[in-house]
């Protein structure tokens, strides 16, 4: 594929607002990551909660789309200057020759959970107040970044479990060089609410100690939430350095189970290789992985497996959700962003909350940080439905 | 770059619609348009254990996409899919939310796992043993166009063949009363980058600010306004008239979609 710019990048998530505070948490080695105590919800679990949600306000003329995922993401459009950024590529490019293309995958569902409380005891009819489509439904995280930029682009959500934000980048990517576009905000915003908190502990799934990715003994995920975007444009012609570039995205699915990986990961292998080649790149070429690392027992070991089998026993890897949690329908975003990071500020972050790497996984995990050269970074992102998604950022020069 | 592909096999399965050949009779005039109630055929290609587990979202869409398929006489092994949806599955969100208000909160794992929007697209991965990546897609009212533009880009782009799934399903009281999709409704067509010996047509796709189509027939033009799939129906109209022609899909609030369709002689 032809690569494709990161002109501006922005994430949101309970390491901090915007990517100095993210910065500096990884630096730092701090977690985001507190019990839960998240609305009414009873379970015993740590979660990655964003600061603040509740409080951000939509403007008025969309207050149509207020809900718990649309403040978030408008939240996190307004940090390092992104909102203003996306501005100059409308007047730049044109309204209609920038798309947009948003990962989520339970968006603002909360609505319709707390509209189901308060149904009228007699009809059970939902309030007047609930409005399905602008919070509910899939798509109104990225009408509503649409409308709130004035963008008149091709728009689009892409809802494929913990793969979507990911994915955005490979609709993107198309659609840029198909030459339907010119720019695209991409980017993915998922919030807490009670049907992944639930649902994912009605699996077994939560732990109720903050994740231990690649850990002898983790137990299970930490939600969190979390909005991050970036904006692609074409490689210019004339470039600093020091820019990070989207060289390649691989994607496939496992035919395999609805909720559990591949045992020996062979479709998140399959998307690691067509990276790679989509990349022109060898397994070498890859300083450091980011990888999905959710802490369940089956997706380390089925990944460990996949990256070994590619990478071999000593390429760096690492999963930042023992930070910022696993953030869902949000992650592949906020992990490209972290991934840009890591290439700017030559910084592999080790995996916190891991204290002792499961001996039985092959992949070097990486526990400590490292400041060293990465110029090439690979970046996981495995979904319910057995769909994945790999992408691979590096330095411009 | 021209946005364009060969279109192989088509599936249809909607309110008084029962298959592409019936639908092709319907929409050319040689049949009249009779609303009956969706019947969707349990998907006999998944193992037992997930057949049992199947709501109506992954029954639809794998039945339009398996009729597309066969009348392709295409490998659906190796074949890179698009699903697009206005939403998930309706039924599976009321339990979970009816459950999540009770102060119980026993949300079935089962369903958990069924609710996330990409269920078609696992199953069908799962029964025909692809591998190949799936893109899902939301975009409320305008999946159908939103699903098109992306399987075109994938094939002009990436010249490979692709399976578009479009597909809505109904939802439950009491959100149906503020989401009214009146049934379900799937259409899925093969698309690909050659000609090749069983091509239909072919289609070309270009955004555009002219006034989409309605059908002639009331109940047809009903049907289109009601469910976000059946935006297709111009297009499948022009399909089954067999002539070339051109139509507009409603899109965006501020887009449209104009297909130019040339049949295969």
């Amino acid at each position: 594929m032809k690569p494709l710019l990161l002109a501006e990048y922005t994430a949101t998530s309970c390491i901090g607002r915007g990517v100095a505070p993210t910065l500096a948490a990884l630096v730092e080695r701090r977690s985001g990551l507190r019990r839960c105590e998240f609305e009414t919800v009873n379970i015993d679990t740590h979660i990655g909660e964003v600061a603040g949600v509740d409080a951000q306000r939509l403007p008025k003329a969309l207050q149509i789309f207020d809900c718990r995922n649309n403040r978030l993401a408008e939240l996190a459009v307004q940090q390092d200057g992104f909102f203003d950024a996306v501005q100059a590529a409308a007047a730049r490019w044109g309204r209609r020759r920038v798309g947009v293309f948003i990962g989520t995958s339970t968006a603002g569902i909360m609505q319709t959970e707390l509209a189901y409380r308060a149904r009228d005891a007699a009809s059970g009819a939902l309030p007047p107040s609930f409005v399905y489509g602008t919070t509910h439904n899939s798509f109104s995280v990225a009408d509503y970044l649409r409308q709130r930029c004035g963008l008149e682009g091709p728009a689009v959500a892409v809802s494929a479990a913990c793969a979507s934000s990911a994915k955005v980048f490979g609709s993107a990517r198309r659609m840029i060089e198909a030459g339907l576009i010119d720019a695209a905000l991409v980017g993915g915003t998922d919030s807490l609410c009670l049907t992944t908190l639930y649902g994912f502990h009605s699996l077994q799934l939560t732990s109720a100690t903050p994740c231990r990715p690649f850990d002898s003994a983790r137990d299970g995920i930490s939600i969190g939430e979390a909005a991050a975007f970036a904006l692609l444009e074409r490689v210019p012609e004339t470039l600093d350095g020091n820019s990070v570039l989207l060289y390649g995205v691989g994607e496939s699915s496992d035919a395999y189970h609805m909720s559990a990986p591949h045992p020996e990961g062979l479709g998140a292998k399959r998307a690691m290789q067509a990276a790679l080649d989509a990349a022109s790149m060898q397994p070498g070429d890859i300083d450091y992985i980011n990888l999905h690392g959710t802490a369940t027992p089956s997706n380390d070991r089925s990944e460990s497996q996949a990256v070994t089998s590619i990478f071999g026993p000593t390429t760096p890897c690492s999963s930042t959700k023992g930070a910022t949690g696993h953030t869902l329908g949000a992650a592949g975003a906020l992990e490209a962003v972290i991934s840009a990071l890591a290439i700017q500020n030559r910084l592999m972050p080790g995996g916190v909350h891991t204290t002792r790497v499961d001996p039985t996984l092959t992949a070097h995990y990486i526990r400590e940080n490292r400041r060293a050269s990465v110029n090439r970074v690979l970046s996981n992102s495995f979904g319910f439905g057995g769909t994945n998604c790999s992408l691979i950022f590096g330095r411009a020069g | 770059m021209r946005l364009s592909a060969y279109i192989g096999g088509i599936g249809v399965l909607g309110p008084g619609l029962n298959n592409w050949p019936q639908t092709a009779a319907v929409l050319s005039g040689r049949q009249p348009y009779l609303t009956t109630p969706t019947a969707l055929p349990t998907p006999a290609m998944l193992p037992p254990a997930e057949r049992r587990r199947t709501g109506r979202v992954v029954k639809l869409a794998l039945a339009v996409a398996l009729e597309a398929i066969a009348s392709a006489a295409a490998d659906p092994a190796e074949m890179p899919c698009v699903f697009s949806s206005s939403g998930g599955d309706g039924h599976i969100c009321h339990e979970i939310c009816q459950a999540l208000a009770l102060s119980t909160r026993e949300v079935s794992p089962t369903r958990f796992s069924n609710s996330v929007h990409n269920v078609a697209a696992g199953y069908w991965s799962i029964a025909t043993g692809s591998m190949a990546a799936s893109n899902v897609l939301c975009a409320f009212d305008a999946s159908f166009v939103a699903g098109l533009l992306e399987a075109l880009t994938q094939v002009t782009v990436d010249r490979e063949s692709v399976l578009l799934v479009a597909y809505d399903t109904e939802y439950p009281p009491p959100l149906h009363a503020k989401r009214p999709l009146p049934d379900a409704l799937g259409v899925a067509m093969v698309l690909t980058p050659e000609r090749i010996s069983g091509s239909m047509a072919n289609i070309e796709l270009t955004l555009t600010d002219e006034p989409y189509d309605k059908m002639a027939d009331l109940e047809l033009e009903t049907l289109r306004g009601a469910i976000p799939a059946a935006r297709s129906l111009p297009l499948l109209r022009l399909l089954a008239m067999g002539a070339p022609g051109r139509a507009i899909l409603d899109y965006l609030d501020i887009s449209r979609a104009a297909v130019q369709i040339e049949p295969c002689a």
